[in-house]
C-alpha cells in the first residue's frame, strides 16, 4: 500500500538521547515474560532483519530461544561507508535500541547480551546504558568495533566479541546454533532491535499499517548522492524509490542512475528507478535488494563506471584476504574497471571483468565477493552503452568522470 | 554428500585438485574450483572414496565432508 | 650373535638417519605445493608419509637391537629418559630426545584431523628439530665415528638438507607459476 504523504515513522520521529524522555514518550519497558509471547509478536509483525539479509526475526529468535545460555548481539557496526542509518539511530535513540536488546534478550533467555558499536559511539552508548541501572534487567558489554567494511559481517561480529581479529570466519553451523564459543547466537542489526521495541509497546497491527501486505513496516534509508538533502530518513517498505528521494528534496541535478543497497547493491537505470518500489519483490527484477536501504543518486555529469570502479576499489581493499578467490580476484576486477573507466580501449575488458566475477563468486568464507560481483555485474549491465562509448574512447559524463 | 572448503585455510596448495578432478578444477590462482559452480560441490558416490582421500591429504585440513541434507 | 646384533642396531642407526634426511627434503618439497621429479603434488605427499613411517621402523629395530645386545649400554630407561645412561650419556641422551620429537609428530600427525592444523604444524615445526639432533647423535655416540664411510654418509645427509632448506628460505618459494587468465599479455603476478 502506498501513499504520497508519509507520517514520520516511529524510529526516526522523536530524538531522545537521555532516559527521561525516552520515558516520558514510551514508558516502563514492555516485558513480555515467559512463554515467547514476544515472538509470537514478531510473527505477527512479520518483522524482517534491517542488517541486510531481512530475515524473518520471529525465527531467528526461536531457534536461538531453545538453545542452552544463549548469547545476544546487538549489531551496529555499520561497515558500509555509504550508510549512516545505525549511528544516526544510536545517537538520536539509544534506548529504542537498548530496549529492543533488553526484549530481545528476555524473549531467547540470554545469559550474555552484547552491543557492537564503533569506536565513536561506545562512549555515548555505555551513558545510556548507564543511566538505565532501574530498567534494564540483563546486563550489557559494549565492544567497540572497527570501520572496516566487514567488521559487521556476522561472524567477524562475534570472533570480534570473543577476543579474535573481527574478520569473518568459516561457517561449519548456522550462529543460532552455534555462535559466540559455540553457543546459540542472536546477532540482530540496531535498527531491527529498535522495531522490536516498538512492537512490543504499540502492537503488531500498528507496524503492518505501513509499508506492504508481504513487507510490512518501515525501514531507514541513508540517502545520498545528488540530491538535495543527502541524509537518514524513515520510510514505509513498498515506497518507490522517485518518492523516497523526495523526501530528501529530491534530484539536485540530472540523474543517470541509482544505487540500491549500498555497496553490495545493484544500480538501477534513472528510466526505471525512480517508479520501482523499495521492497525485495519491487527491485528482484533488477537484481537488486533493499539491503541496508542505502540509495545513491547519480547525476548525469558522474560517470557510472568511473563510480563502480572507485566502489570496487574500495571493496578489493576491505577484503580481508584470508581466502583466495577474493583476495586475489578483487583487486585485479578493481584493476581492469578501473581500466575500462580512464578510457583503456582494449575491446578484452568486458570479458575480463565477466570472467572475474564468474571466478570470485560462492568461494569465499563470506558473501563479500559475491556482493562485489552483484554491484560489478549490474553495472555492465545498466551502463552497457557507457562501456561502449569508452571503448570508442568516449564517455557520456557531462564533464567528463570524476 | 557435500564437500565444504575452509576458504579462511585453503592456501591454494593443489592436492585436492589432482586427487578430485571430478569435482575439482583450478582457479587461475591455484586454489580449487568446484566444476558445477556451487559453494559446496556435491560428491557422487562412486567418487566418495576419493573425496576421503583428498580431505585427508589436504596440508591445511581445509576440507570436509557434510551431509548433503538440508 | 651379539656381534651381529651391534652391527644392526649401528647399520640401522645411519640407515634412519639417511631416511630421516630424506623425509626432511620430501617434507620440504611438500610444502612447496610443485610436482617434484614427475611426482604429482599429492604423491610427494605420500612418498613424504611412507618414508617417514620407514624411517620410524628402522628406528624402532635401532633401539630394540641396542636394548637387546647385552653390550650396549642402553637400558629401558634411557629409551624413555635422555641424559640418564652413563656411557657416552650426553650424546646418547640427543638420540632420546630426537626420538621422543620423531614419536610425537607421528602421533600428532595420526590425530590430525582431531587436534587440527594449528597444534599439528606445532609438533610438526619439531620435526626440523630432530634431525640436528638426530645427526649430532649419529657423531657423537657411535663407535665408527671416526671412520670415512660415516662422516661421507653424513655429510651427503647434511648437504642434501641444507641444500632443501636453503631452496624453502628462497624468494618466491610459496608462490607458484600462474597460469595467464587471458590469452593476452597480462600475467597474473603471483599472490602472496
Amino acid at each position: 500500500m502506498t501513499t504520497t504523504t508519509f507520517a514520520p515513522g516511529p524510529l526516526l520521529a522523536t530524538r531522545t538521547p537521555d532516559l527521561a524522555e525516552h520515558v516520558r514518550r514510551t514508558g516502563p519497558l514492555p516485558w513480555q515474560g515467559p512463554g515467547g509471547r514476544l515472538i509470537g509478536l514478531l510473527e505477527q509483525a512479520g518483522l524482517t532483519g534491517r542488517g541486510g539479509a531481512g530475515f524473518p526475526t520471529w525465527r531467528k529468535l526461536a531457534a536461538v530461544a531453545i538453545g542452552v545460555r544463549p548469547v545476544v548481539i546487538g549489531n551496529g557496526a555499520e561497515g558500509e561507508p555509504a550508510s549512516a542509518k545505525d549511528r544516526t539511530l544510536l545517537s538520536r535513540s539509544p534506548h529504542l535500541v537498548l530496549d529492543g536488546l533488553q526484549l530481545a534478550a528476555e524473549a531467547v533467555g540470554a545469559a550474555d547480551c552484547y552491543l557492537y558499536v564503533s569506536g565513536t559511539l561506545t562512549d555515548h552508548v555505555r551513558r545510556a546504558i548507564a543511566e538505565r541501572a532501574g530498567r534494564d534487567r540483563f546486563a550489557v558489554t559494549v565492544v567497540d568495533a572497527p570501520d572496516t567494511f566487514v567488521a559487521g559481517e556476522e561472524s567477524a561480529v562475534i570472533a570480534r566479541i570473543a577476543g579474535r581479529k573481527p574478520l569473518p570466519t568459516d561457517k561449519t553451523q548456522l550462529v543460532v546454533h552455534s555462535g559466540l564459543r559455540g553457543r546459540p547466537t542472536l546477532v540482530q542489526n540496531v535498527e531491527t532491535l529498535a522495531h522490536i521495541a516498538v512492537i512490543a509497546q504499540r502492537g503488531p497491527a500498528a507496524f503492518r499499517r505501513s509499508g506492504t501486505e508481504a513487507e510490512p513496516g518501515s525501514f531507514l534509508a541513508t540517502l545520498g548522492g545528488a540530491i538535495a538533502a543527502p541524509g537518514v530518513y524513515e520510510a514505509p517498505h513498498g515506497i518507490r524509490v522517485g518518492n523516497l528521494l523526495a523526501l530528501a528534496g529530491g534530484q539536485a541535478a540530472p540523474l543517470s542512475a541509482v544505487l540500491v543497497g549500498g555497496y553490495h547493491g545493484a544500480w538501477l537505470p534513472i528510466a526505471d528507478a525512480l517508479t520501482t518500489p523499495m521492497s525485495r519483490a519491487g527491485l528482484a527484477p533488477f537484481g537488486a535488494t533493499p539491503g541496508a536501504g542505502v540509495v545513491q543518486a547519480l547525476p548525469t555529469s558522474y560517470c557510472g563506471l568511473a563510480e563502480t570502479a572507485r566502489i570496487t576499489g574500495y571493496l578489493a581493499g576491505q577484503s580481508a584476504r584470508q581466502c583466495g578467490p577474493c583476495a586475489n580476484g578483487l583487486p585485479m576486477m578493481a584493476q581492469t574497471l578501473h581500466r575500462l573507466a580512464v578510457g583503456d580501449r582494449d575491446r578484452g575488458l568486458p570479458d575480463q571483468v565477466a570472467r572475474l566475477s564468474a571466478l570470485v563468486v560462492n568461494r569465499g568464507a563470506c558473501h563479500h565477493p559475491d556482493g562485489t560481483v552483484r554491484l560489478v555485474s549490474s553495472a555492465m549491465r545498466v551502463f552497457a552503452a557507457e562501456v561502449d562509448l569508452h571503448l570508442a574512447g568516449r564517455c557520456s559524463a557531462v564533464g567528463g568522470p570524476r | 554428500m557435500k564437500l565444504h572448503v575452509d576458504w579462511t585455510a585453503c592456501e591454494g596448495r593443489g592436492t585436492c585438485v589432482e586427487l578430485l578432478p571430478e569435482v575439482l578444477t583450478e582457479d587461475p590462482w591455484g586454489y580449487p574450483m568446484p566444476r558445477d559452480g556451487s559453494r559446496e560441490p556435491s560428491v557422487p558416490p562412486d567418487v566418495e572414496p576419493y573425496a576421503r582421500r583428498a580431505v585427508e591429504y589436504c596440508p591445511r585440513l581445509a576440507l570436509r565432508l557434510v551431509p548433503s541434507a538440508s | 650373535m651379539t656381534n651381529a646384533l651391534w652391527y644392526v642396531a649401528r647399520g640401522t642407526g645411519v640407515v634412519t638417519l639417511v631416511l630421516l634426511s630424506v623425509v626432511v627434503a620430501l617434507g620440504i618439497a611438500t610444502r612447496s605445493a610443485r610436482p617434484v621429479f614427475g611426482l604429482p603434488r599429492f604423491a610427494v605427499v605420500w612418498v613424504h608419509r611412507s618414508a617417514s613411517l620407514l624411517a620410524l621402523v628402522f628406528l624402532a629395530i635401532h633401539v630394540i637391537t641396542m636394548l637387546l645386545d647385552p653390550f650396549a649400554p642402553l637400558r629401558l630407561l634411557d629409551v624413555l629418559l635422555p641424559f640418564a645412561g652413563p656411557y657416552r650419556s650426553f650424546w646418547l641422551g640427543l638420540g632420546t630426545i630426537a626420538a621422543e620429537l620423531l614419536v610425537a609428530v607421528l602421533v600428532t600427525s595420526l590425530l590430525r584431523q582431531r587436534i587440527g592444523v594449528r597444534a599439528w604444524r606445532f609438533v610438526h615445526w619439531a620435526a626440523y628439530l630432530s634431525w640436528p639432533v638426530a645427526v649430532a647423535h649419529g657423531l657423537g655416540t657411535g663407535t665408527d665415528n671416526g671412520t670415512v664411510w660415516l662422516w661421507t654418509i653424513t655429510g651427503c645427509c647434511v648437504g642434501l638438507v641444507l641444500a632443501c632448506v636453503c631452496w624453502r628460505l628462497s624468494d618466491g618459494f610459496t608462490t607458484r607459476p600462474r597460469v595467464h587468465l587471458t590469452d593476452r599479455t597480462d600475467q597474473l603476478a603471483g599472490v602472496r
